[in-house]
C-alpha cells in the first residue's frame, strides 16, 4: 500500500463543562482496519468522536493522522490536510436539507466534501456527468434511487439515515467517523451499512465506528470505552473476528 | 476551493428561494414599517420628505436583522453545520459563503424595493438612484456584521434580539455615512462621493474581517 494512514491517539484527554470525560486514553488504527467503539451511555463515545473530528478541542494529548508505511520510520503528519478535512463525520444529526430533494443533497455533499478532482474545472461537462453517475450509484446503492426528486423532508426517518450515509460514497476519504450510523436503520439497511464499511475498509480507508448493536463486520477491533472515575481500562483493545481475518 | 464555495452559496440562495420565509418576512416587515410611519406623524409632506432616506435606512437595516439570526441556526438545527465544518473549505470562507448568499437573497431585494416604498414617503425622485446605490453600498456590511452576532448567539435560547443588541451598535457607522451621502444629494452639499467611497470601505472592511470573528465564534459554539 502505498499511502497507508494511521490515525494515532496517545494519551488523550478530553473534558466536557469541566468534566473529564475521557482521561489517557491511546490506540491507534491504521488504514484497512475498523475499530468498533463501545461502552455503557455517558462513556465517552460521542466526546471521543468529536475530539478526533476536531469540534472538541483536547485537554492533552495527541491526535494524529500519519501517512506512510506502518511501522516504517518515515511517518509524517498528513501533508496540509487536517483530520476534518480527510474524514467523513456522522453524527447523531443528519445533515440533510429538508426543503433540498433527496438528490440535491447528494449533490450538495459531493461538491462540498470532495476534496480534489481529477481535471476538475478542465471538462466541465464531463465532471457533470460523472457527478450525475456518482450520485445516481450512490442513491441506487442505499435504495433511494426512486427518490432522487423527492424533498428530503418528506423521507421517513430510516430513509433520512441513508440519504445521510449516501455522503460516505459520494466524496472519497480515508477516514470514516461513524456515530451510530445505524440509528433508526431496520435489518436490511444495517447490514448494507455494514457492507459499506466492509467495502471502504478492504480498500484500505479506516473507519471508527461508535455502534450500541453488533454491525456484523466482517473482521474489526473492538474499542470499549468505561465511564471515567470507574477504574475503566480504556486502552484494552480484543481482537475479534468473525471469520478469517483479512 | 471555488467549487465548494459556490456550491454552497448555490444551496444556501436555492434554499432561500424555496423556502421564501426569511425574505418574505424581511420584505413584509419592511412595507409595514414604512407604511406606519405617515400614518403615525401626519400628513406632512414636506416632514416627511425630509426624513425618509433616514426612515428607510433603519427601516431596512431592521428587517435586514430579522432573517440574520437564522444564518446559522437552520444549519446547526439540523446538522449540516458539522457537514459544513469537515469540508476542505476553511470555516472563514463558509461563513463568507453564507453571508453573502444572505446579502444577495436579503439584502440586495430589500434596497431594490426601496424606491417604491419611497414613494409612500413623499422621497424626491431623485434621491431614489441615489439610496439605492448607497443601500447596495452599505448592506454588505450589515450580512457580514451580522453574521458575527449570529455565530455568537448560535447557542443561545431566542438568540434573535440578542443579534440585534450585539450587531446594531456596529452598524452606526453604515448608517452616518448611508444617510450623509443621501443628504449630499438632497441638499447638494457636493459630498457624496467621500461619504460613498467609506460607505464601500466599511463594506470591504467587514467582508474581509467579519468572517475571521464569526469563524472564532463557530468554532466556539462546536465545544
Amino acid at each position: 500500500m502505498t499511502s497507508a494512514r494511521q490515525l494515532v491517539v496517545t494519551d488523550l484527554v478530553v473534558e466536557r463543562g469541566g468534566r473529564i470525560v475521557i482521561s489517557g486514553l491511546s490506540f491507534e488504527v491504521s488504514g484497512g482496519e475498523a475499530l468498533v467503539i463501545t461502552g455503557p451511555n455517558g462513556a465517552g463515545k460521542t466526546t471521543l468522536m468529536r475530539a478526533l473530528a476536531g469540534f472538541l478541542a483536547p485537554k492533552s494529548g495527541q491526535i494524529e493522522l500519519r501517512i506512510g508505511a506502518p511501522g516504517s520510520n518515515g511517518m509524517n503528519r498528513d501533508d496540509g490536510l487536517s483530520i476534518a478535512e480527510q474524514a467523513h463525520v456522522i453524527g447523531h444529526l443528519n445533515g440533510i436539507k429538508a426543503t433540498l430533494t433527496v438528490a440535491e443533497n447528494v449533490a450538495f455533499a459531493r461538491s462540498f466534501l470532495a476534496n480534489e478532482r481529477p481535471a476538475a474545472e478542465a471538462g466541465d461537462l464531463k465532471t457533470d456527468a460523472r457527478a450525475f453517475d456518482d450520485i445516481d450509484a450512490a442513491l441506487d446503492k442505499l435504495g433511494l434511487g426512486n427518490l432522487a426528486a423527492i424533498p428530503a423532508g418528506l423521507l421517513s426517518a430510516g430513509q433520512k439515515r441513508r440519504l445521510c450515509l449516501a455522503r460516505l460514497l459520494v466524496a472519497q476519504r480515508p477516514v470514516w467517523l461513524l456515530d451510530e450510523p445505524t440509528v433508526s436503520l431496520d435489518a436490511v439497511s444495517t447490514r448494507l451499512v455494514a457492507s459499506l464499511i466492509d467495502a471502504h475498509v478492504n480498500g484500505g480507508g479506516m473507519a471508527l465506528i461508535v455502534t450500541h448493536v453488533p454491525l456484523g463486520l466482517s473482521n474489526y477491533r473492538e474499542l470499549e470505552l468505561r465511564p471515567t472515575g470507574t477504574g475503566g481500562r480504556p486502552d484494552a483493545d480484543t481482537e475479534k473476528s468473525e471469520s478469517a481475518p483479512l | 476551493m471555488i467549487a465548494p464555495f459556490r456550491a454552497l452559496i448555490g444551496r444556501d440562495i436555492t434554499l432561500a428561494l424555496r423556502d421564501g420565509a426569511g425574505l418574505g418576512t424581511a420584505l413584509g416587515f419592511y412595507l409595514i414599517v414604512v407604511t406606519m410611519l405617515p400614518l403615525g406623524l401626519g400628513p406632512d409632506m414636506k416632514l416627511l420628505s425630509r426624513i425618509a432616506p433616514g426612515m428607510l435606512w433603519i427601516a431596512m437595516l431592521l428587517a435586514a436583522l430579522l432573517s440574520m439570526a437564522r444564518l446559522f441556526e437552520a444549519d446547526q438545527e439540523d446538522g449540516s453545520l458539522e457537514v459544513l465544518a469537515t469540508g476542505s473549505l476553511p470555516l472563514e470562507l463558509v461563513v463568507m459563503a453564507k453571508a453573502l448568499a444572505h446579502w444577495l437573497t436579503t439584502a440586495v431585494p430589500l434596497a431594490l424595493v426601496t424606491p417604491v416604498l419611497g414613494l409612500l414617503l413623499n422621497l424626491d425622485l431623485a434621491a431614489n438612484g441615489p439610496l439605492v446605490l448607497t443601500m447596495l453600498a452599505g448592506t454588505p456590511a450589515i450580512s457580514f456584521l451580522g453574521a458575527i452576532g449570529a455565530a455568537l448567539t448560535l447557542r443561545a435560547r431566542r438568540g434573535g434580539l440578542l443579534v440585534a443588541l450585539l450587531v446594531l451598535p456596529l452598524y452606526i457607522p453604515t448608517l452616518i455615512f448611508g444617510i450623509s451621502a443621501i443628504s449630499a444629494i438632497l441638499l447638494d452639499t457636493g459630498a457624496f462621493t467621500p461619504s460613498i467611497l467609506i460607505l464601500t470601505a466599511i463594506s470591504l472592511m467587514s467582508i474581509v474581517l467579519a468572517p475571521i470573528a464569526a469563524a472564532a465564534a463557530l468554532r466556539m459554539q462546536f465545544e
